[in-house]
C-alpha cells in the first residue's frame, strides 16, 4: 500500500472555455494526514477537488487516487472508488426535499441494504459525531449555516470513507461555528483514521489544523511545506498571502488600461 | 461579413451540441432505467407529483373546454339544423386533438416547469454534484424516474382530459340545451372509431409525454447554475415543450389522416 492516498504528477488542467487552471502541478497527499490547499480565490482550489473526485479530467498528467488512475476508470469502479470518498461541499449541498435524518442515511440506503434499525443506529451515531442528534428531524432550511455543513459532514462519513475533501468549509461562518468545524475536522481525522484535505482560503483556521499545506496561485505551487515553514517563508507572494496585503506581486487593481485613456474614451462614447 | 457568418457557425455548432447532449442523455434514461427495489418507489412518487397534482388543472380545464365545445358547435349546428350531431363533434374534436394537446401543453405548464426548477436547482446548490460523488448516478437516482413519472402520466392525464371534456359537453348539450341524451351518446358512439380516434389520440399523448418531458429533464440538467439560468431554463421547458407538441401534433395527424 503507498504511502500517499493520492498522487498529482505534472498535471494540467484546462476548462472548455479554453482557461488554464493548472500547469504541471505535483501533489502528493498522505495517508492519515490532513492536507490543506490554499491561494486566492478563482485559483482552482475546488477544480482541483473534483479532478481528485473524478467529476473533472485532466488535460495532461495523471491523478492516482489509492493507486488508481482515476480519470480512466470506468463508470463502475469510479463510482466504487467514490463510495470510498466524502467530500463536504461548500454550500453543504444537502438534499431539500429530506429530513436531516434522511439525509444522512442516504448514502447507507443506496449502497448498503442494511436493516432500518441499524441505519437508525448508524445515523443517530454520525450525528452524535457532529453533536446534531437532536436536529434529526429537521428539515436543511430550518438549520444554519454551520449546521448544514456539520450535517453534510456526518452524511460525508457515512459510509466510512478513507478520504474526505473539504470545500471551504469556514466560509462564512460565525466564531463559534468555526471553532465547532475545526475541531471536528481534527477529531473526525484523527479518531477516524481518515485522509482529510482541506481546501480554503481562510489562512489561520486552516494553518491552525492542517499537517502539511500546498499554496496555489496563477496556475501553479508557489509554496508548500509544514504550517511553520509555510509561516516563516520569506517569499512576497506568500507574505501577502498569508499576511492578507492588499497590495503586492497580486496587485490590489485589476488590469486596467491607463486611467487619462479610460476618462476619455468614455466622454466620447 | 466574415464574423458574422462565424457567428451563425458558432449558433449552429451550440445549438447541434446542445441537442446531441439531450440525444445522448435520453440514451442514457433509456438504457438506465430505474430497478425493481428503488426505483419502483421513486417513479411511483413521481407519477404522483407529475400526474396527481397536475389532476385539478387537467380536470378543471377540460370540463370548460368540453362545456364550451358545446356550447359553441350547438349553435353553429343547430343553423343547419344538426345539432343531434354534437356528440361526434366534441368526441371526434377532444380524442384527436384537443384532448393530447391540450393536455400536453397544460402538462408542460404545470409539471414539466416544475421538474427543470427542481432539476435546475439541484444542480445550482450542488445537491447533483453531492450525490456523484456518494458513488450515486443522478441520471438514475433523478433524472430517470422524473422522466418515466411524466412519461406514463401524460396518456392517462389525457384520457381523463377526454372523459372529463365529454362529461362537460354533456351537461351542455343535454342538461341546459336540451338536447336527447339518447341521441348524443348513440350518435357519439356510431361515429368515433376506438382505434382510430380513440387509440391515435393516446399514440399521440405518448408521443408528447416523452417529448414534453425530455426537454424539462434535459433543460434542467443542462441549465446554468444560476438563478437567472433557472429562470431561463424553466422558461424554455415550458415554449420548447410547447412548440414541440404542437409541430409533431402536425406530424402524427398527417402520419394518421389516413386512416380517417
Amino acid at each position: 500500500m503507498s504511502e500517499n492516498l493520492v498522487e498529482i504528477s505534472k498535471m494540467s488542467f484546462q476548462h472548455e472555455n479554453g482557461r488554464t487552471v493548472f500547469k504541471d502541478v505535483d501533489i502528493t497527499i498522505p495517508r492519515g494526514k490532513i492536507t490543506a490547499v490554499m491561494g486566492p480565490s478563482g485559483t482552482g482550489k475546488t477544480t482541483l477537488l473534483r479532478l481528485i473526485g473524478g467529476q473533472l479530467t485532466p488535460t495532461q498528467g495523471k491523478v492516482l487516487v489509492d493507486g488508481q488512475l482515476i480519470h480512466k476508470l470506468n463508470r463502475n469502479d469510479l463510482y466504487q472508488l467514490r463510495k470510498r470518498m466524502g467530500m463536504l461541499f461548500q454550500s453543504g449541498g444537502l438534499f431539500t426535499h429530506l429530513s436531516v435524518y434522511e439525509n444522512v442515511a442516504f448514502p447507507l440506503r443506496e449502497h448498503t441494504r442494511l436493516s432500518e434499525s441499524m441505519i437508525h443506529t448508524l445515523v443517530l451515531m454520525k450525528l452524535q459525531m457532529v453533536g446534531l442528534r437532536g436536529a434529526a428531524h429537521l428539515m436543511p432550511t430550518e438549520l444554519s449555516g454551520g449546521m448544514a455543513r456539520r450535517v453534510a459532514l456526518a452524511r460525508a462519513i457515512g459510509l466510512d470513507p478513507k478520504l474526505i475533501m473539504y470545500d471551504e468549509p469556514f466560509t462564512g461562518q460565525d466564531p463559534i461555528s468555526l471553532g465547532v468545524l475545526v475541531k471536528l475536522i481534527r477529531t473526525l481525522n484523527d479518531a477516524l483514521g481518515l485522509t482529510s484535505i482541506i481546501v480554503s482560503h481562510d489562512v489561520k483556521e486552516t494553518l491552525s489544523i492542517a499537517d502539511y499545506v500546498y499554496i496555489i496561485s496563477d496556475r501553479q505551487i508557489i509554496g508548500q511545506g509544514t504550517p511553520e515553514s509555510i509561516s516563516q517563508n520569506s517569499s512576497l507572494q506568500l507574505q501577502q498571502f498569508i499576511q492578507g496585503l492588499p497590495d503586492g506581486p497580486v496587485p490590489f487593481d485589476y488590469p486596467a488600461p491607463l486611467l487619462q485613456q479610460d476618462f476619455l474614451e468614455r466622454t466620447d462614447k | 461579413m466574415i464574423s458574422r457568418l462565424a457567428a451563425v457557425g458558432a449558433w449552429g455548432i451550440d445549438n447541434l451540441r446542445d441537442i446531441g447532449k439531450a440525444g445522448i442523455l435520453f440514451y442514457r434514461v433509456l438504457i438506465s432505467p430505474p430497478n425493481i427495489r428503488k426505483g419502483f418507489p421513486l417513479v411511483m412518487q413521481q407519477i404522483y407529483v407529475e400526474g396527481v397534482l397536475s389532476l385539478l388543472i387537467i380536470v378543471v380545464s377540460s370540463l370548460f373546454i368540453g362545456m364550451v365545445l358545446a356550447l359553441q358547435g350547438y349553435h353553429t349546428l343547430a343553423k343547419f339544423g344538426a345539432s343531434q350531431e354534437l356528440g361526434p363533434l366534441v368526441a371526434l374534436s377532444v380524442a384527436r386533438e384537443l384532448g393530447p394537446v391540450v393536455t400536453a401543453i397544460l402538462f408542460a405548464g404545470r409539471a414539466g416547469s416544475a421538474v427543470t426548477a427542481e432539476i435546475a436547482l439541484m444542480k445550482a446548490t450542488e445537491q447533483l454534484s453531492s450525490m456523484e460523488m456518494m458513488a450515486v448516478d443522478p441520471l438514475r437516482r433523478v433524472i430517470s424516474p422524473r422522466f418515466w413519472g411524466g412519461f406514463i402520466s401524460m396518456p392517462l392525464l389525457t384520457m381523463i382530459f377526454n372523459a372529463t371534456a365529454i362529461y362537460g359537453a354533456y351537461l351542455v348539450g343535454v342538461k341546459w340545451l336540451g338536447l336527447d341524451a339518447g341521441v348524443f351518446w348513440s350518435n357519439m358512439q356510431s361515429s368515433v372509431e376506438f382505434q382510430a380516434d380513440i387509440i391515435n389520440g393516446i399514440w399521440k399523448s405518448v408521443v408528447f409525454g416523452m417529448a414534453v418531458t425530455l426537454i424539462a429533464v434535459v433543460q434542467g440538467y443542462s441549465a446554468e447554475p444560476t438563478s437567472a439560468g433557472i429562470a431561463t431554463a424553466t422558461t424554455r421547458s415550458v415554449v420548447y415543450s410547447s412548440l414541440a407538441v404542437l409541430g409533431l401534433d402536425f406530424v402524427l395527424t398527417a402520419m394518421m389522416i389516413g386512416s380517417w
